[in-house]
């Protein structure tokens, strides 16, 4: 009989009813074929496999991750809400016990959406995974979570939102930034000045396989893993690294995702693009869920799959090298790399601008941040979209020490309420969010 | 005038009715050696003194096929399984003639590999070597496109009394259960021949050449030969015939509990509108599933004869059932012994009652009434805490779109509807703790035999139309038309709609109960590639509800 040596939780949600628009990729047809193979697969009725209804998160479940602007119902359809109440559903069932782990199947994705959120950037408005370790940390009490993205765009909104974040760790693997979109996740992104290391970006050249996704995992992202001994591990599991996808160029397989799932042992897989929907994501999904539930996934594969065709060059095994390399020393500095930062109780500041392809918004950023070697520091952010508005928020980060709390109170009570629309404290010792 | 009979475990009841209510009504021990007599002795005890001219529908209710998988007695079957990328299916396996073949169709129901016909003409000679009569063929995706198993069977025909295909099942994807439902299907097909077609001719020689209809899962009613295909839709139709039986009593708009309190188990449905809740898959219990259409029903071993134990200074009732009441000569305390103490209950020994309920106060340190009050309690709260329960998982459903998410039907029953032997007693008590009305369904002693022989045929289709590949199919019906870029939803609707009537006629309905028509589920997609679009896809299921026919309803509800 077919039993799952894991127990494994499912949440599936394919919005059948929401889309982008009818022709985008983000539309209703996306996990058609999926649920018909997990159905006919029977997937559902292996002894083991428990589903889940989605739950529907809480503007309070996103204001922990986002500063949304004008607000969370502006820039948020139901079908947002659900499929990060998705992701909320498996932590539920996850961190409760009732499953060893689980995967959220859902869409909308989110991974590119960042801490300020004006609106839809990369098919995302908000960031699933950010929202969903938000919730864990404050619910459940876990300190050290890590985040790995196995999308092939760079995570950029997740890394954002981690960006100054020690006690979260995020690897993006992605196709290489200079050729395809958002053109960010290089090597030398290591994260803020108080967690330089704990992003990691690593680059691959396209026509990357699957043996050189397996080479980052094993030689590169799971001594790292090893090292950090996060309390729980989440993988970002887009599926557009796929041979068939189109939108990128690489040559990834069911089996590769399978084996990567195996070799991750994720608690909480979350997908999110993967645009292949014929001809990958039936069999990646189901991929990843018989290697989740710890049952045979051999006989998972493509009907069109010819390995040999798929091979990669060997210029491109040796990128894939050099770049692991540049990752493991970066990560053997990284406390050096803190120390060397600044002085602490003085602030650094970056400028950003950045660009939501979906909704067609433009925004600057100014960033201001605490240097802290106690904890991840507050900052402040001060936001102004081509929609007009103009916001000023401020995060004091959930493991804050005495002074970056007390720092991160001022920074809001001195702003002048009058140069901005909004100012909005994120103050996440206490889980609160306040807007004067 | 209808016959109902509805032949049980232990007991098998039969209704004559007219229109003018109840005519007559038996209680008949069941012969589980001997259903056939069983049966027999009913209708003529039925039709004793009655011109069977004047019978117009028959209706039966068995528990051959679910005996006959019960005790292992099915004939061996050979199972030619196909299933290209995915779980392995050897997981699968029915039994020793179970053979994996190559070919391959994916989920749009394209060939990926083909079939490889000196495989199957190998396969042919190992299970005629086996004294293989009867085989089932299953594809994976074969309700896509079902021309790999048309072919397999195409070289089986020859050499095998009966060849069942996987796609004629269901329209329902789930390939795992569509091998256990074919394999079913092939294993009980003998059986159930043989038994109906001695059924058929003695009532012939009773003077009874009617059509014979037969009682399935769904609380719905298939024709005698209709049934010959799919014998293992009758599995499990005593719990549908009770539970059709109450729906006269059922609430309009509102929902119900039904509960059939037996000896041994409780069986446990809902009412929505007076119609009864299907399950979304089909049958299952423990690891057997199906894609039988069945009525959601759960059964909790606990009855009026369960035995009452105390384990731990805790009281312990049921799952087992040791024989009837002390009160009936039976040999351990029963909830029947309590409620003769509690003096609910006026038939029965009550000083063997006593004597059992004492035993079980002497060790809970309690006086015997007040052990029997606390029995009493105890059963009432095991099934109602079972109901909640499936209530609650009910209403956890998983959805897959935002509307169904926000505006998705939640139960919460106002009436509970009780069925059974020790079901009057237990009304007052129920509506005492639990706060919900709670009836008796008169005559709720052959309430099944009402409730089948007044369940009317019920059927589903699954309609698919992809303007891609210009095609609208429902394989299950073996129906297969192109069609143009155009074709709309309004279309599809047509089409189904018209294939459901003809499906129901065939089934053996009465043209007059077939306008109660449900689209079960309707789903429309584009399809998009390279960012224009290339087509739609349209799905449709839909369904003749299970329900009563026409013209009875307000005698039942004068009873």
């Amino acid at each position: 009989m077919l039993k799952a040596s894991n127990k494994t939780g499912l949440v599936f949600f394919p919005a059948f009813d929401w889309a982008i628009d009818p022709t985008h990729p983000e539309r209703e047809e996306r996990l058609l074929y999926t649920q018909d193979q997990v159905t006919e697969e029977g997937v559902f009725d292996i002894s083991g496999i428990i589903e889940y209804k989605p739950e529907i998160v809480t503007v309070q479940d996103i204001r922990r991750a986002h500063f949304c602007i004008p607000d969370e119902k502006s820039i948020t359809t139901e079908s947002h809400l659900i499929s990060a109440g998705g992701a909320k559903a498996i932590a539920n069932a996850v961190l409760n016990k009732e499953v060893k782990n689980g995967f959220a199947l859902v869409r909308p994705p989110g991974h590119h959406s960042m801490r300020v959120s004006h609106g839809g950037r990369g098919f995302c408005h908000i960031n699933i995974e950010a929202v969903m370790v938000e919730y864990i940390r404050t619910q459940f009490g876990l300190k050290k979570i890590a985040v790995i993205d196995t999308d092939c765009h760079h995570g950029d909104g997740t890394n954002d939102i981690f960006w100054h974040d020690p006690d979260v760790l995020f690897i993006s693997l992605h196709q290489d930034g200079r050729t395809l979109y958002p053109g960010t996740g290089f090597t030398g992104e290591l994260g803020g000045p108080n967690s330089r290391g704990s992003n990691l970006n690593i680059p691959l050249p396209p026509g990357t396989s699957t043996e050189g996704y397996l080479y980052v995992i094993k030689n590169c992202v799971l001594p790292i893993l090893e090292e950090f001994k996060p309390d729980l591990i989440v993988n970002s599991a887009g599926q557009d690294n796929h041979y068939t996808d189109p939108l990128t160029n690489m040559n990834f397989s069911a089996q590769g995702y399978a084996m990567l799932t195996s070799l991750l042992k994720p608690d909480i897989a979350v997908l999110e693009g993967g645009y292949s929907i014929e001809g990958a994501l039936p069999y990646v999904n189901l991929g990843i869920i018989l290697s989740m539930a710890g049952i045979d996934y051999s006989g998972v594969i493509e009907p069109d799959y010819d390995p040999e065709r798929l091979k990669q060059s060997v210029s491109v095994t040796d990128k894939i090298k050099k770049t692991t390399d540049t990752i493991n020393a970066y990560w053997k500095e990284k406390d050096e790399l803190r120390q060397k930062t600044g002085t602490p109780g003085s602030f650094e500041t970056r400028h950003r601008e950045i660009f939501y392809d979906t909704d067609n918004i433009f925004e600057r950023q100014k960033e201001k941040i605490r240097i802290c070697r106690d904890c991840g520091g507050c900052f402040e952010i001060d936001s102004s979209a081509s929609t007009g508005n103009h916001i000023l928020g401020v995060h004091i980060p959930i493991n804050a020490c005495k002074a970056c709390t007390e720092e991160g109170y001022r920074l809001f009570d001195q702003a002048d309420k009058q140069k901005f629309n909004q100012v909005i404290l994120q103050d996440r010792t206490k889980d609160l969010y306040e807007i004067k | 005038m209808i016959i109902g009979i509805d032949v049980g475990g232990t007991h098998t009841d039969a209704v004559l009715l007219s229109a003018g209510g109840i005519e007559k009504k038996i209680k008949y021990a069941t012969d589980a050696a001997d259903l056939f007599h069983t049966i027999l002795a009913c209708f003529e005890k039925l039709l004793d003194g009655i011109d069977p001219k004047r019978i117009k529908r028959i209706v039966i209710s068995t528990t051959l096929t679910t005996n006959a998988i019960v005790q292992q007695d099915m004939n061996p079957v050979g199972m030619v399984v196909s299933a290209g990328p995915g779980i392995d299916p050897e997981f699968f396996r029915t039994g020793e003639q179970y053979y994996c073949v190559s070919g391959s169709i994916n989920h749009r129901g394209r060939e990926k590999a083909p079939v490889n016909t000196m495989e199957i003409n190998d396969i042919v000679q190992k299970m005629e070597k086996a004294g293989i009569e009867y085989v089932g063929v299953v594809s994976k995706f074969c309700v896509r496109n079902p021309s790999h198993e048309i072919l397999i069977k195409r070289i089986l025909n020859r050499h095998f009394k009966k060849v069942f295909l996987g796609h004629h099942v269901s329209g329902n994807l789930n390939f795992p259960r569509r091998i256990a439902t074919t394999h079913l299907n092939a294993a009980v097909f003998s059986l159930h021949k043989s038994f109906f077609e001695a059924i058929k001719d003695s009532l012939k020689q009773m003077g009874l050449s009617i059509p014979i209809h037969i009682l399935k899962a769904d609380g719905g009613t298939m024709s005698l030969e209709s049934s010959m295909s799919f014998p293992g839709q009758t599995v499990l139709s005593g719990p549908a015939a009770s539970i059709m039986g109450a729906i006269p009593y059922a609430p309009k708009k509102q929902d119900a509990i039904v509960l059939d309190i037996g000896g041994t188990t409780t069986d446990i449905a809902f009412l929505v509108n007076k119609a009864p809740l299907l399950e979304p898959m089909g049958i299952q219990r423990g690891q057997y599933k199906s894609l039988i259409r069945s009525l959601q029903t759960d059964s909790k071993g606990i009855g009026g004869d369960s035995v009452v134990r105390v384990k731990d200074q805790e009281l312990v009732i049921g799952p087992d059932r040791k024989g009837p009441a002390m009160a009936f000569g039976g040999p351990e305390p029963t909830p029947t012994d309590a409620l003769i103490v509690l003096g609910l209950m006026p038939e029965g020994n009550a000083e063997n009652a006593r004597k059992g309920i004492h035993q079980i106060a002497l060790e809970l340190g309690l006086d015997d009434v007040e052990t029997a009050d606390k029995i009493f309690k105890k059963c009432c709260s095991i099934i109602l805490k079972k109901t909640f329960e499936m209530i609650d998982k009910i209403n956890t459903q998983p959805v897959y779109t935002v509307h169904e998410f926000l505006e998705g039907y939640k139960i919460s029953p106002r009436k509970i509807l009780l069925l059974g032997g020790p079901a009057p007693y237990f009304a007052k008590k129920i509506e005492e703790l639990y706060h919900i009305k709670t009836i008796v369904v008169p005559e709720s002693s052959v309430a099944n035999a009402i409730g089948a022989a007044l369940a009317r045929t019920t059927c589903e289709i699954s309609l698919n139309a992809d303007t891609e590949q210009g095609i609208v199919t429902a394989h299950e019906e073996d129906f297969a038309e192109p069609i143009s870029k155009t074709y709309s939803e309004d279309d599809l609707i047509e089409t189904a709609h018209s294939l459901l009537k003809e499906k129901a006629l065939n089934s053996g309905a009465d043209p007059d109960n077939i306008d109660d028509v449900e689209v079960v589920e309707f789903q429309k997609f584009n399809i998009v590639r390279n960012f224009s679009p290339k087509g739609k896809i349209f799905r449709t299921k839909m369904q003749i509800k299970p329900g009563l026919i026409k013209g009875f309803e307000h005698i039942l509800s004068q009873l």
